[in-house]
């Protein structure tokens, strides 16, 4: 590589780490203030991208910059201002399941405005063509997206430290309760904040255009990619942020200008994942202040009371029932259900109890399904062998992942735990000698005995109960009692000598393994394994049943996975836009019943005493 | 000025106050005494919205506040000040002021970052100083002023001489005798008796999360046993 080369490609990342650091600073912006997770923000990017195609054939590219912009910011504030406001005093990842929903409504809203196929972008009028550097064509746009990003940073660095909304946001972002108690008004504040982070968003997107096409699939990508730069930066800190966006994006760069492409999938997350490890509030981050007031306590959870059993085993016998009335496709979508309450169990195991979240559980899925492919088809392993060994494989992994992830907490370990299914999800994908790369592998199929689809329901009803009961006794042993007390008061945990490490490092393992047990089981029962199967989306799956189950109910996953799976299925079948419905259905439960399907029953209860 | 009616409050499923009455009259200084734990600081959490009351009534100047967010209550001239001071470490000194400015307000006195260094001089000699690299005495007053900056009519004031030596409480206690001359509402809680003693019109003893005694502050003075009673630790 000559070192012209090497600046042009320096040139290159930094034009990359402009609209990425755009996108950041509006996420880290409305996270310090509303302490939302803004599921949603690559949503908005996505819109300011298809916003300002569509507007530059009316207005001309530069105009429809900033109009594009503006329109994402109204936006912003009408979702803020209706939705997310009735949510501040909801749990954190109640807020986040609101914003994903957004997310599902927001995709096929671009999909029936604009269709499905990517929408080019205008060139740049005045900067289509190409400046000379030491002799090299280099992008004349380019070169003004480079100057783009220290000016917004500037600029937000101007209005956050020389104006009083500046002030405010500032206090607001350290004590917002404090701020409020001095008569700011939150309301305003919370909807100002919301618009000009959507604004930033909004620009972040339709400042891509010339550079790449609008696109559907840039919501997820995009917000895992600012998640990152907001996470390696450290929460909070626009400095940060602009120093990260420009280390991953010149990282990427190189990757690509040295043949390892294959890497940018990754790259970024073995960056936030070493960050970290190293820093764990990130380059620029301080350690967040210990949580102040009350933390919402929670009522423990209560063993399932003798007629709760009773429904579960009647259920159980009637699902059991079933194979002899039909086996035809409701018996497929049982034997889903089955899985997913399994995967959603054991997501619940660590999420609720151990209050560990994670955003990535469906790599142990993945791990588990593809385990189980990868022995049955490249090794030739029998079906049964497979079945047992393959959750073995997402144990291992969770083991090794887990053991970094305990050591940090809150969205932190969120997000490593994100970055960690990331990861195993680029080898899955690339990986294409072992894992079949994007195609999956195809013709897993179980062993004679079990060919039968009612067989293999038996089989799983039969591991999906035994694995469900085992993970609900170990929360009912001194084992859970002791995660719930590292998770509810660490320090005084602490002090009567639990070691809460160890034990979040063994649940994290825990769930790990069981998760892999419904990936296994999925896998036979499908036929066949696509990375899809430990995508972020999947992950988020897992969150979704959880939470509309109710997180802090012992039977809610069932519930919360049974209706998720029902809905996909019901909803994805004759209805081009399903995530939408899927979308508004999360909405409303979360409006309506803030504790989730499993509330439901103590709701009705105190109702009728009422 | 402000009135309290069957007050209840908690955290969660934790009840700390268990309905009781106060009321304080334009100008007065009430004190609120108590152990430990009583619940003194839990009242004044109620009272600005930070804590929800979960029953009970609150009116302040006729204005019904019980369900109001902190922020419209600080609106309505209401002011208070936390018991950990709650400075925003980050800002400086004239941008924590900033951050409690609110507008003029009709029959209070205005507040202004100059009249307050004049009240507070140590801050006057500050002002670019970061709040995270001052004493808690030199908090203390920051957090006061900053109280002061929404031009309240009533303050609500957490433990002020809390942590603070003999001399900075000395200020302090001069501090709030100011702003009883200019005419503010105070309704402070108290572990020193003997600042209670120097600033408070009347005395009220909580224990448990329940009102125990009223009375003139003299009062409290001259009877030993009550003071043994509920106040000896
Ligand atoms: N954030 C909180 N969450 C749960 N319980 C709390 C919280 N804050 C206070 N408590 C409990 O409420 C009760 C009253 O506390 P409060 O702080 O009002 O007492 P206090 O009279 O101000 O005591 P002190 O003199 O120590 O300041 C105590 O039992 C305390 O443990
Ligand atoms: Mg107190």
């Amino acid at each position: 590589m000559s070192a012209t080369s090497i600046l042009l490609q320096f040139l290159n990342g930094l034009a990359g780490a402009s609209a990425l650091f755009l996108v950041a600073a509006g996420l880290s912006l409305i996270f310090g203030v509303t302490r939302i997770v803004n599921f949603a923000h690559g949503s908005l990017v996505m819109l300011g991208m298809y916003l300002a195609v569509a507007l530059s054939e009316v207005v001309g590219f530069w105009w429809a910059l900033p109009c594009a912009a503006l329109a994402v910011a109204g936006l912003g504030a009408l979702i803020e201002s209706v939705l997310l406001r009735r949510l501040y005093r909801a749990p954190e990842l109640l807020q986040l399941l609101a914003t994903f929903a957004l997310v599902l409504i927001i995709r096929d809203y671009a999909l029936w405005q604009w269709g499905p196929e990517d929408l080019l972008g205008p060139r740049a009028p005045g900067m289509a063509g190409a400046v000379t550097i030491i002799g090299q064509p280099f992008p004349a746009y380019d070169l003004f997206l480079i100057a783009v990003g220290p000016a917004v940073l500037g600029a937000l660095w101007l209005l956050l430290t020389r104006t009083r909304w500046g002030t405010l946001v500032r206090a607001a972002t350290q004590d917002r309760e404090m701020a409020s108690a001095l008569g700011v008004n939150q309301r305003l504040q919370f909807t100002s904040v919301f618009a000009l982070g959507a604004l930033l968003a909004g620009l972040g997107g339709a400042l891509q255009l010339p550079r790449e096409p609008a696109t559907l699939k840039v919501d997820l990508a995009v917000v895992s990619d600012a998640f990152v730069v907001v996470v390696v930066g450290g929460l909070g800190s626009l400095p940060g942020a602009f120093v990260a966006a420009l280390l991953i994006a010149e990282v990427k760069a190189f990757c690509i200008a040295l043949g390892y492409s294959k890497l940018t999938l990754v790259v970024e997350f073995l960056i936030m994942a070493l960050v970290l490890v190293l820093r764990p509030w990130g380059l620029m981050g301080r350690m967040p202040a210990p949580a102040r007031g009350p933390a919402a306590l929670e009522p423990p959870l209560a063993a399932p009371s003798p007629r709760v059993l009773a429904g579960l085993c009647t259920l159980l016998a009637a699902l059991a029932l079933v194979p002899l009335a039909t086996t035809g496709f409701t018996l497929v979508l049982l034997t889903d259900m089955l899985v997913f309450a399994l995967f959603a169990v054991s997501l619940h195991f660590i999420s609720g109890p151990a209050g560990l979240h994670s955003f990535g559980h469906a790599a142990y899925f993945g791990l588990g399904a593809y385990g189980a492919g990868i022995l049955a088809l490249r090794i030739g392993a029998p079906m049964e062998l497979s079945l047992a060994t393959a959750p073995l494989l997402a144990g291992g992994g969770a083991l090794l992942f887990g053991w970094f992830c305990v050591r940090l907490s809150g969205i932190y370990l969120a997000m490593l735990t994100l970055a960690f299914a990331q990861i195993a999800w680029s080898v899955a994908f690339q990986w294409d000698a072992v894992t079949g790369g994007s195609n999956g592998l195809i013709g897993i199929w179980p062993a004679p005995w079990l060919a039968s689809k009612a067989a293999y329901f038996w089989l799983v009803l039969a591991l999906a109960c035994a694995a469900i009961a085992l993970l609900w006794r170990a929360l009912h042993s001194p084992f859970g009692y002791a995660l719930r007390a590292a998770r509810d008061s660490p320090l005084r945990a602490d002090a009567i000598g639990i070691d809460a490490r160890a034990l979040q490092w063994a649940a994290f393992t825990v769930a790990g393994l069981f998760a892999g047990i419904a990936g296994a089981l999925h896998a036979f029962s499908k036929g066949s394994i696509s990375p899809e199967s430990m995508a972020v989306a999947r992950s988020v799956d897992g969150l979704v049943m959880v939470l509309l189950g109710g997180i802090q109910t012992l039977t809610g996953p069932l519930w919360g996975a049974a209706l998720f799976t029902w809905l996909q299925d019901a909803l994805a079948r004759g209805f081009d836009y399903w995530r939408a419905a899927i979308g508004c259905v999360i909405l409303a439960l979360v409006l309506a019943l803030p504790g989730g399907l499993g509330s439901l029953g103590g709701l009705l209860k105190r109702q009728g005493r009422a | 000025m402000l009135e309290v009616r069957a007050l209840a409050a908690g955290y969660g499923r934790a009840q700390v106050l268990f309905g009781f009455d106060l009321a304080l009259r334009a100008g007065e200084l009430v004190a609120l005494l108590g152990r430990n734990g009583a619940g003194k600081s839990t009242t004044l959490k109620a009272l600005m919205g930070l804590v929800p009351p979960a029953a009970g009534e609150v009116h302040f100047r006729g204005e019904r506040i019980d369900r109001l967010a902190p922020w419209r209550i600080a609106r309505l001239g209401l002011a208070y000040v936390p018991e950990e001071r709650r400075i925003f470490t980050d800002l400086s000194v004239t941008e924590n002021l900033e951050v409690g400015r609110l507008p003029r307000r009709e029959g209070a006195v205005h507040w202004t970052a100059q009249r307050l260094f004049e009240l507070f001089p140590n801050l006057g000699r500050m002002r670019d100083r970061r709040g995270g690299s001052m004493s808690g005495g030199e908090q203390q007053m920051l957090s006061i002023a900053r109280s002061l900056m929404g031009n309240p009519l009533a303050l609500l004031l957490d433990e002020p001489s809390e942590g603070l030596a003999p001399v900075i409480v000395d200020a302090m206690a001069g501090a709030v005798l100011e702003l009883k001359r200019e005419g503010l509402c105070v309704l402070l809680t108290e572990q020193n008796l003997r600042f209670a003693r120097r600033v408070a019109d009347r005395a009220c003893i909580l224990e448990t999360g329940q009102l125990r005694h009223q009375g003139a502050m003299s009062a409290l003075d001259a009877d030993p046993a009550l003071r043994e009673r509920y106040l000896a630790a």
